[in-house]
């Protein structure tokens, strides 16, 4: 199997390397301002954009194709005045979407997300309707429009220093340059204005003039995008990145970094994925035909393993808090024992500490040579054990007696609390304990606090 | 109306058996999505709809390369390709509603990161299933765009019976879901069973986007649940109006729309319906009776037009004031001394003027103009109101002198009959009734004061 993977990326081509920049490219230029959307709470705001560039994208490929009827621009103008009518189309859907959404909301009284759900179904279903009766005045597959080929960027070349570059590459470096610039240039500005808007405004900072600059960036990234990668799953590219970073630090321009990084990463394992993984699935099922997937399909695949990692081994991650919480379950448990144990020790009376206790604690327990078996067979401390049995047993009375002093407490209240708090006082708090008490001989209930 | 050309399709329509069935079934569909919709939108989750529709995908997906990997052919079944649909969309929601508890991912972020990631890994199953040995995608195109005009009878008759049967259920829980939907909070302490009736209007979504896909596809089914939702709203502020007036709109436009695209088999039948819908919402936005655009504009001129009604007649009474000491005011007066006086535009001061004339308050005297009987038993209630008010801003609000008229200006026009009558009640005593007052503070002369309306 190993062997067929490593044939597989052996087979490697210029325009896999073409295609993996270029989706690397994409996939960072989107994640940025995604990255805003993320923390502005409008991550949906990025599923409207990217439908509703739709429209967009046909009324400028139709006035592109009018203006060279009309002689406007000639046949080697094409491509970069399709570019320039798609970008101005771009911004200015991404403006009207979002003020028709603010308008109909505020209007209708409803939720924004209702709001939004009716402007980019509308609008989507415009740009549907349009390219089905302008299809055959216009140079655009639907199918190409909604899920998008990245293998076929191959076949538009700009010819540069002599390298034959792919348009869609030349496009989204061009849309990282300047996504990245404006993050960089209005950095404090886009923090303010999403983190606290009011405040912003206070600062002189016009933060609605930032959130339609935002959208209208927005929109113009992802009609960049869409040509690579499809409208629809531009929307993955915003956001799961950013959310995956988020995962991963509080720390604002690290999470920045994070996200450039982790939108590179998911493109490149997405076409490693498309290349690799579906012959090895579809050939046992019987599929042998099948020896790739969609690229751009498989970076949203690729975005999302990402995302599931980090949810699940992130520094607060599942797995974090799952380990954490067992280590504290299990320093519970074995204080517990200890401190149990100390406690028949001290009154020699015959009691059995052991009783109910899982076997785990004990083997732990005798394994880190707290405990040991005496002659007859009985569970008893060990001396490292009674050390820490000793300071588990005073952290507990020194908490009762202070309890005792200052809190109006009957002392049959005391032990409970003393039993849950005992497992969290550190060395210093027992200090403190210890002078404020002035180093009592015993604990409220008369027993002696060992020292 | 049916022989100008725009209408001569639909009136060529074929109305066969298979049309009318159709035309059945999708507005049963748009009823039971409207009224569902309704909920969603009441419970402010109007996006899961989306959601619920964009994960859909990788249900179709596998359902059919299941159904392919059993025996050739049989991943078309339309059965089972729903079942793969709904299992998908519930299993989406489901992640939603799991991400939205813990408190690190928000809820937007998380409608968005499963939408996009289970339409991902669908477009990979798809661009599998396009690779496969004969057929490709054939019979699963339909869910992606809609097909609604080529819907089959047989389709069409388990579509009716599931919208009916959904219908049952959403009119049955109607109380709860009301309830949910307005304060889910309230509705806890109270003893709901909460997250089982969030469940079952998940559930209720998934069954309706899942139905609905067949007709509009199901980047846009969410349109159905959304629209007729949004549409009721500007027609009543009562839920259960709005509720049913959203089942009445969603299977107009959900008719409506099957008609035409039946008309006009070359449009995408999903995008009319769409469209259709759109614009019954336009409609409503437009008309609707409850804060429709419409509504807002009359509102507010008729408001304006009373404004500068109570304006005109006090500043003619104060000229007449200025100019007849007697009550009974029989000067003259002419528009350009009233322009003078306030800040109001020529055009609309002869309207009014023509109106006051119209309705027998002013008539004229030479180029001058005198107030009737009538039109000065208006002005002086006007100017009554005016100064009561202005005593009692004086008295009450500690309004300087100065600045009394100002204040009193601003806020007359919208004072309520029960106030005006406590305020004669306060005052009446001191003054006769049908006089009127002395103004508290000098009156401007024929210099127009800076004033602004």
């Amino acid at each position: 199997m190993f062997a067929e993977i490593w044939q597989r990326l052996t087979d490697w081509h210029p325009w896999d390397t073409w295609i993996v920049i270029t989706a690397a490219l994409t996939a960072m230029a989107c994640s940025l301002p995604g990255l805003w959307l993320v923390l502005r709470k409008q991550s949906m705001m990025g599923d409207a954009l990217s439908h509703t560039a739709l429209p967009g994208v046909v009324v400028s490929f139709l006035a592109v194709t009018a203006a060279r009827s009309l002689g406007w621009i000639t046949e080697d103008q094409l491509d970069m005045g399709t570019q320039i009518a798609l970008m101005l189309g771009a911004v200015l859907m991404g403006i009207v979407t979002t003020l028709l959404t603010e308008w109909l909301q505020k209007l209708a009284g409803i939720d924004g997300g209702a709001s939004l759900g009716v402007v980019f179904t509308g609008l989507f279903a415009i740009g549907l309707v349009l390219i089905r009766t302008m299809a055959d005045d216009l140079d655009l597959d639907p199918d190409c429009v909604l899920f998008g080929q990245l293998e076929s960027i191959v076949w538009r070349t700009w010819s540069i220093a002599g390298w034959e570059v792919p348009q869609a590459t030349v496009l989204t470096a061009v849309m990282l340059g300047l996504n990245g610039l404006l993050t960089v240039l209005f950095f404090k500005e886009l923090r303010l204005a999403s983190f606290d808007a009011e405040l912003a405004t206070t600062q002189g900072i016009n933060a609605r003039t930032v959130h339609y600059l935002h959208m209208a960036l927005t929109a113009a990234t992802v009609t960049a995008a869409f040509q690579s990668v499809g409208s629809i799953l531009v929307i993955a590219l915003l956001v799961v990145p950013a959310v995956t970073a988020l995962q991963l630090s509080w720390r604002l321009r690290h999470v920045v970094v994070l996200t450039l990084l982790i939108a590179a990463i998911s493109a490149g394992m997405g076409h490693v994925l498309a290349k690799v993984a579906p012959p090895l699935i579809c050939g046992p099922l019987g599929w042998p035909a099948v020896q790739d997937a969609s690229t751009s399909g498989m970076v949203c695949v690729a975005a999302g393993l990402g995302f599931v990692a980090a949810l699940l081994l992130g520094p607060r991650g599942v797995v974090w808090n799952a380990w954490s919480r067992t280590v504290l379950a299990m320093r519970i448990a074995d204080e517990d024992l200890l401190g149990q144990l100390y406690r028949v020790e001290e009154s020699t009376a015959t009691g059995d500490a052991t009783a109910g206790v899982s076997w785990l604690v004990l083997l732990r327990l005798r394994w880190l040579e707290l405990v040991q078996r005496d002659t007859a067979g009985r569970i008893v401390l060990t001396e490292s054990g009674q050390t820490r049995a000793r300071d588990i047993v005073r952290r507990h009375r020194l908490w009762e007696a202070y309890m005792q002093k200052h809190f109006a407490l009957p002392d049959d209240h005391l032990h409970d609390t003393a039993h849950r708090v005992e497992h969290y006082i550190d060395p210093a708090l027992l200090e403190a304990l210890d002078a404020e008490l002035e180093t009592p001989a015993t604990d409220p209930h008369g027993k002696r606090i060992p020292g | 109306m049916l022989s100008r050309p725009i209408f001569l399709p639909l009136a060529q329509l074929n109305w066969d058996y298979n049309t009318q069935v159709v035309f059945l079934g999708t507005t049963l569909l748009g009823i039971a999505a409207g009224v569902v919709g309704a909920f969603m939108v009441f419970r402010k989750r109007a996006l899961v709809g989306d959601v619920i529709g964009h994960s859909a995908l990788p249900g179709l997906g596998l359902a059919f390369l299941f159904g392919e990997w059993m025996s050739p052919g049989a991943g078309r079944s339309t059965t089972s390709l729903m079942g793969g649909a709904l299992l998908a969309g519930l299993v989406g929601a489901g992640l939603v509603l799991l991400m939205e508890r813990t408190r690190r991912i928000k809820s937007d972020a998380a409608l968005a990161l499963v939408l996009s990631l289970f339409y991902g890994g669908g477009t990979v199953l798809f661009s599998i299933i396009q690779r496969l040995p004969g057929g490709g995608q054939a019979g699963l195109g339909s869910f992606l765009s809609g097909k609604t005009a080529s819907l089959l009878a047989a389709d069409v008759s388990m579509l009716a019976v599931a919208a009916v049967v959904l219908l049952g259920i959403t009119l049955f829980f109607f109380k709860e879901l009301i309830l949910i939907g307005f304060d889910a909070e309230y509705a806890a302490a109270g003893g709901w069973p909460v997250r089982t009736l969030d469940t079952l209007l998940i559930f209720l979504v998934a069954a309706i986007t899942v139905l609905g896909m067949q007709c509009v596809g199901l980047v846009l089914v969410v349109a159905l649940l959304l629209t007729p939702a949004s549409a009721a709203r500007f027609w009543s502020q009562d839920a259960r109006k709005v509720v049913a007036l959203s089942g009445v709109l969603g299977g107009l436009s959900a008719g409506l729309g099957t008609l035409i695209s039946a008309t006009w088999p070359r449009l995408p039948a999903g995008a009319i319906i769409v469209l259709t819908g759109l614009g019954v919402f336009v409609i409503s936005l437009t008309l609707g009776r409850q804060g429709g655009l419409w509504e807002r504009w009359r509102g507010s001129r008729s408001l304006q037009q009373r404004i500068l009604r109570d304006d005109v007649l006090r500043g003619i009474y104060e000229i007449l004031e200025a100019s007849t000491p007697t009550p009974d005011r029989t000067g003259t007066f002419s528009p350009s001394e009233l322009r003078s006086r306030h800040s109001w535009p020529t055009r609309q001061q002869d309207r009014l003027m023509m109106e006051l004339i119209d309705e027998g308050s002013v008539i004229s005297q030479g180029d001058r103009f005198r107030l009737t009987e009538h039109g000065l038993s208006l002005a002086r209630q006007t100017v009554r109101l005016h100064r009561l008010w202005e005593l009692y801003l004086m008295e009450y609000a500690n309004a300087a002198q100065g600045h009394v008229d100002l204040h009193a200006d601003v806020s007359e026009h919208f004072l309520d009959p029960r106030l005006l009558a406590e305020l004669e009640e306060r005052y009446g005593s001191r003054i006769p009734m049908g006089s009127v007052p002395q103004s508290p503070h000098a009156l401007p002369s024929a210099v127009s004061p800076v004033e602004s309306h």
